[in-house]
């Protein structure tokens, strides 16, 4: 599966790698998140938290927001497709976005498939909430997987939840016999391929980056800690009191996620946190990461 | 021999697995006590808009110039960018220890990103080796005392002075160690 369209796809992934991924719905976010050291930022009209609050159906951007955000920053840029919406993910590729996020915060637009990713030259992100959901969505040819958490709530628990399910399963599968991989690919609903890299190498084939709750630095050490290997914040930054000060305090804290003196001078003085959700206070049916499987 | 990776952000990890396989000691670089620790550096692929902000907010810029005064060090991409002397668009200036003028980006956006065959000058036998070219940057201008090392087609994709060697692709992306091999060996 390591062909060379793939290892330049993964190649990108690895760049990001220690580093903070931003939502931002305007060019002049965008700068922001640039200026206060963000790796990447993810161009979306509204941010999870306000999608949350409007209701509706979400779709993929306005091609010329993406490229008037293109022309600001020299970062990558990343947008989303509803999933299984393949007529989208050919538009971002279309106007050159470097990363395209198949995403639960988007209304899904197919119930039963998400798109065959190796069809693409941009290289995609999916969620997931275990392993087995990772492994269906790098057999399908996503180059880089994120926990899903549940975004907009500017709450951490499903992000722990979710990172903590796939580390601790794939802990489970190194300690295999190789007559028990097949039961165990058949629970998962993963591809026995799959199943062995995983036990040989006890990681996953592609980078593995979190989602959906970061708002603070803490919150932001705490992921990489438990094996995030890059931080996607949403709602956390740009709902928070001062966006400019808190980017660059989380891009910091995922720098120095294992000292807790940086992280403590990081924390000080950001002003007021994005206010958080209960996540049994959201309706069943209006939680994100339920969407997609 | 300790080789030190800076390890701000980018693919550190990856430079990690190839140094250990060549049977050296890996730090990675986070503070000016590693790095002190450190006999030669690698500074990886990465975002360098990223790097030069905390380089700039960790009170790193001062050390690393000085120990690329002194001691070797090899960027690959974005590593490439932070040691030049001059590339448009960036937040803060780059270390200047290796006089060559860069594009960043220059090769446009990820889906213009490929795989393809470099020739690279290993103390006198130029051989063939796999060039990832990941939004990769451009070498424009170089100065007295840079030497080409490395090309694609007509572009200059690796050079290096007394003791910097940098390269525009990433050697640690190849299940190739020469290039590295060549680092340790040649540049004191």
């Amino acid at each position: 599966m390591l062909d060379k369209e793939f290892l330049l796809k993964i190649g990108l992934a690895e760049m990001l790698k220690g580093g903070v991924i931003m939502d931002v719905t305007n060019p002049e976010q965008a700068k922001i998140a640039e200026d206060a050291g963000a790796v990447a930022v993810m161009a979306l009209e509204r941010i999870p938290a306000d999608i949350r609050a409007d209701g509706g159906v979400a779709r993929m951007s306005n091609p010329k927001m993406i490229k008037e955000i293109q022309k600001m920053v020299s970062i990558p840029v990343m947008a989303k497709i509803r999933i299984g919406h393949f007529a989208e993910a050919q538009v971002l590729q279309a106007i050159g976005v470097d990363f395209i996020d198949e995403s639960e915060v988007l209304t899904p637009a197919d119930e039963n498939n998400h798109v065959w990713k190796h069809d693409f030259k941009v290289p995609f992100v999916c969620g997931c909430r275990d392993l087995g959901e990772a492994l269906r969505r790098i057999a399908e040819g996503a180059a880089m997987i994120r926990t899903k958490g549940e975004a907009g709530s500017g709450n951490i628990v499903e992000a722990v939840r979710h990172m903590r399910a796939v580390q601790s399963e794939m802990r489970k599968i190194q300690t295999l016999s190789k007559d028990e991989m097949m039961a165990c690919a058949k629970n998962l609903g993963a591809p026995l391929e799959l199943v062995k890299y995983v036990h040989e190498n006890g990681k996953l084939p592609v980078p593995n980056f979190s989602a959906g709750g970061i708002a603070t630095p803490a919150d932001a050490s705490l992921m990489m800690q438990l094996g995030a290997e890059t931080n996607f914040v949403g709602s956390g930054i740009f709902k928070s009191s001062d966006p400019a000060a808190r980017a660059k305090a989380i891009v910091l804290a995922t720098t120095h996620f294992d000292d807790p003196d940086i992280v403590a001078q990081a924390s000080e003085g950001l002003g007021d946190a994005m206010p958080g959700l209960e996540i049994n206070t959201i309706p069943e049916e209006e939680l994100l990461s339920k969407r997609g499987w | 021999m300790k080789i030190g990776i800076l390890a701000l952000q980018g693919d550190f990890y990856k430079h990690g697995e190839v140094v250990q396989k060549l049977g050296h000691d890996v730090l990675y670089v986070k503070d000016l006590a590693t790095l002190k620790k450190s006999d030669k550096l690698i500074i990886p692929g990465g975002e360098s808009t990223t790097f030069l902000r905390l380089i700039e907010k960790l009170k790193l810029r001062d050390p690393l110039v000085e120990f690329g005064r002194t001691k070797s060090v090899m960027g690959t991409c974005a590593g490439l960018i932070t040691l030049a002397t001059q590339v448009d668009g960036l937040p803060f200036p780059p270390l200047g220890l290796i006089d060559i003028n860069v594009e960043r980006n220059a090769y446009g956006r990820q889906i213009n990103s490929f795989i393809d065959e470099v020739r690279v000058n290993l103390s006198g036998d130029v051989v063939s080796f796999e060039g990832v070219f990941i939004r990769a940057p451009k070498i424009q201008k170089r100065g007295q005392g840079v030497r080409e090392l490395g090309w694609h087609k007509e572009a200059v994709v690796m050079v290096a002075n007394e003791n910097i060697l940098v390269t525009t692709f990433h050697p640690e992306l190849s299940d190739d160690l020469r290039l590295h091999e060549f680092f340790i060996n040649n540049f004191n």
